[in-house]
């Protein structure tokens, strides 16, 4: 039998409106999925406050500080900066702030002022060092607007000292980012490759006039979008929480971009080698938790051990954390992280080609 | 007139590490004509959906052509893709979208406009159902909106692959109205189905496959017809003596028990004339042959759906 097929005129569209059409319906179906949305922009936003609350509010406590002996730099001190009481010898005052009876102890010998501070309670100890410093800077310009400019003038030895002294929300910002960053770009990427070998979805597109890279293309730019939305909605309440965003904060993006291009690739080889969802989440927590631990993603990495420190330059999130650091909260210009911005790059090109070696395509 | 398909000599092996290597295709070809409704019949595992997927370009064959409205359909063409519409076995859809945005969507990248998506989904008997969720669908409207979606580029060529597996008997109907009326429209196509009804009543030509081969190829009617198998005709037992019963079957076969009496006719005119003389056409069933039988002599073994 023959009936003759009707006449067509249709031509297939150009590949950028199929791009397009696909970035609509990726997207629109990522923001249905209320999972998807809780996890990726809500909980690092909730991370941030509950561990800036854990490990301290903005609104510091006042600093416990021992004098030990005569400390005449103090007198300079406002009232509130600091609650000082007297020790015996430096020996009972280091006892004192060792056990956390005390945040920082402090001797003056001539023009040399000693600040011993607590390590235990890191942020009162952080702040009682701050405080201390600020007030020899002030003494210092006192005595030489008052004295020849060659007078002696007051020098600050801290011990045992992270010279950072940062905020709680000033560490943990960054840090939280780039692990919300890793999740979603590691469990985006391992739980999409499992849905597509499932539904088989594409299988049909790549049966359309649209390549299957034009879909993964579309695909991974909704992911790059997703973290572009999740930097900005993260920087808002870290804000809130009183973060001061430097001027070269915007330098976050191409960080963020080339974070999650890595973190997407290490998620396809683990989407490669689940064969469930719940496998693809559990292969992606096994990553990401020690990763994010070894990362200094919640906890200054200085205080971590040695090992852990050695062990962290093996992990890529440390370096998005680091170059976030950098760019949001210290306002280092990107010049500076361009260290950081080469390990990521690195990091993508050599997690892309594991993935592309490894993945079955015949399995999708 | 070119033909819509012409397969040659097509070879496929999958290599397992447990299963070892199995031949899913085995040297099929055959030629499907522009404007036929043409099935592959046969029983899961048969090799069916491998087939399918080669010509479709899905997959490479390890050897053997395929000629797809005269092109190769690998490596992947927009201009090839956009005359040929895909039902695959599993409903593929985006998560959590509607069934008009899904069909909007497929649309868009067939480079048709929303009327015609629109117009689809009334077709598949979709339209009430526009704004529901894809997944809460059920299995007969997911398979509407399937095909839906492989129409809306307005093909000249459809594929399905089992359509109505899984279905039950009414909106495996349903699904057949539609598939006539697609063919109808004059556009070829190519159906896969484990059900011998299913390809009876809609096919132009069946292929038979099994393990990897095809058996046969023909019309429904011509390939019963080359059977040359006799009519059962069967009747309530106690209407007939047992002398009249070997009188009626002259020579040929019969067999009786005490619920019903089976003749195997060559003559079923004759034999079903006497026995309304006779006034014995109580519980009167006549089969004749049909796919199942024809499968049970390419293969050698019983059908198994």
């Amino acid at each position: 039998m023959s009936v003759a097929a009707p006449e067509r005129t249709g031509a297939p569209p150009r590949r950028s409106r199929a791009y397009l059409s696909l970035i609509r319906a990726l997207g629109l179906s990522w923001l249905r999925d209320r999972s998807q949305v809780f996890f990726n922009l809500i909980l690092p936003g909730m991370f941030l406050v509950l561990l800036v609350s854990v490990y301290g509010s903005n609104a510091t406590p006042t600093p416990e500080v021992l004098e030990v002996g005569e400390v005449p730099v103090l007198e300079r001190a406002e009232p509130g900066d600091f609650e000082l009481s007297g020790a015996a010898d430096l020996d009972s005052a280091l006892e004192a702030v060792a056990d956390g009876d005390a945040d920082a102890a402090v001797v003056q010998d001539g023009e040399t002022v000693t600040v011993y501070y607590s390590q235990t309670d890191a942020t009162a100890g952080v702040v009682a060092l701050e405080r201390l410093s600020g007030l020899v800077d002030d003494v210092n310009v006192a005595v030489l607007t008052e004295a020849a400019p060659d007078a002696p003038v007051l020098e600050l030895v801290t011990d045992a000292a992270e010279d950072n002294s940062l905020q709680p929300v000033q560490y943990l910002a960054p840090g939280i980012l780039a692990w919300g960053i890793a999740i979603s770009g590691v469990f985006g990427a391992a739980g999409t490759i499992v849905d597509w070998k499932r539904d088989k979805l594409i299988r049909r597109l790549r049966l359309t006039p649209a390549s299957a890279g034009t879909f993964v293309g579309a695909r991974i730019t909704v992911s790059l979008l997703v973290a572009l939305l999740q930097t900005a909605l993260f920087l808002a309440v870290a804000v809130a929480m009183g973060l001061r965003l430097s001027a070269w904060t915007w330098f976050a993006v191409p960080l963020v971009l080339l974070g999650t291009a890595m973190f997407l690739a290490i998620g396809v080889v683990l989407g490669g080698i689940a064969k469930t969802g719940p496998g693809a989440a559990g292969l992606s927590n096994m990553v990401t938790m020690p990763m994010a631990f070894i990362s200094g993603a919640f906890f200054p990495l200085a205080a971590a051990p040695q090992w852990v420190q050695w062990l962290s330059a093996l992990s890529p999130m440390r370096y998005l954390n680091e170059g976030l650091q950098k760019v949001v909260v210290s306002g280092a210009s990107p010049a500076a992280v361009l260290p950081e911005v080469g390990i990521l790059a690195a990091f993508a090109a050599v997690l892309a080609l594991i993935a592309w070696k490894t993945f079955k395509f015949d399995e999708l | 007139m070119e033909a819509a398909i012409e397969v040659t000599d097509l070879q496929k092996t999958y290599r397992g590490r447990k299963t070892g290597e199995v031949r899913a295709v085995d040297g099929v070809s055959f030629r499907v004509e522009a404007g036929e409704f043409f099935g592959i019949l046969g029983p899961n595992g048969a090799g069916k959906t491998t087939t399918l997927e080669i010509v479709e370009g899905l997959r490479r064959p390890d050897g053997g052509e395929v000629r797809l409205l005269g092109r190769s359909p690998w490596p992947h063409s927009p201009e090839l893709s956009q005359r040929i519409g895909v039902q695959l076995q599993t409903s593929s859809f985006f998560e959590f979208l509607t069934a008009r945005e899904q069909i909007e969507t497929f649309a868009e990248l067939y480079g048709a406009g929303r009327r015609r998506a629109a117009e689809m989904l009334d077709q598949v008997g979709l339209g009430d159902k526009a704004a529901t969720r894809c997944q809460k669908l059920s299995g007969g409207q997911q398979q509407r909106l399937s095909l839906a979606c492989a129409l809306v580029g307005d093909p000249e060529l459809v594929f399905l692959d089992e359509p109505t597996a899984a279905l039950d008997p009414q909106a495996r109907r349903n699904l057949w109205d539609l598939m006539r009326g697609i063919n109808a429209e004059g556009r070829t196509v190519v159906l896969t189905t484990h059900y011998m009804e299913e390809a009876e009543a809609l096919c132009d030509r069946v292929a038979i496959m099994d393990s990897g081969r095809i058996l046969a190829v023909g019309s429904p009617a011509e390939l019963i017809r080359g059977l040359d198998a006799p009519t059962r005709v069967t009747v309530a037992a106690g209407q007939l003596s047992e002398a009249r019963v070997k009188e009626l079957a002259r020579d040929e076969a019969v067999a009786a028990d005490e619920s019903s009496v089976v003749f195997e006719t060559r003559e079923p005119r004759r034999l079903l004339t006497a026995l309304a003389a006779d006034g014995a056409l109580e519980g009167l069933a006549v089969r004749t042959a049909n796919l199942e039988d024809v499968f049970l002599q390419v293969t050698g073994r019983e059908w198994r759906e």
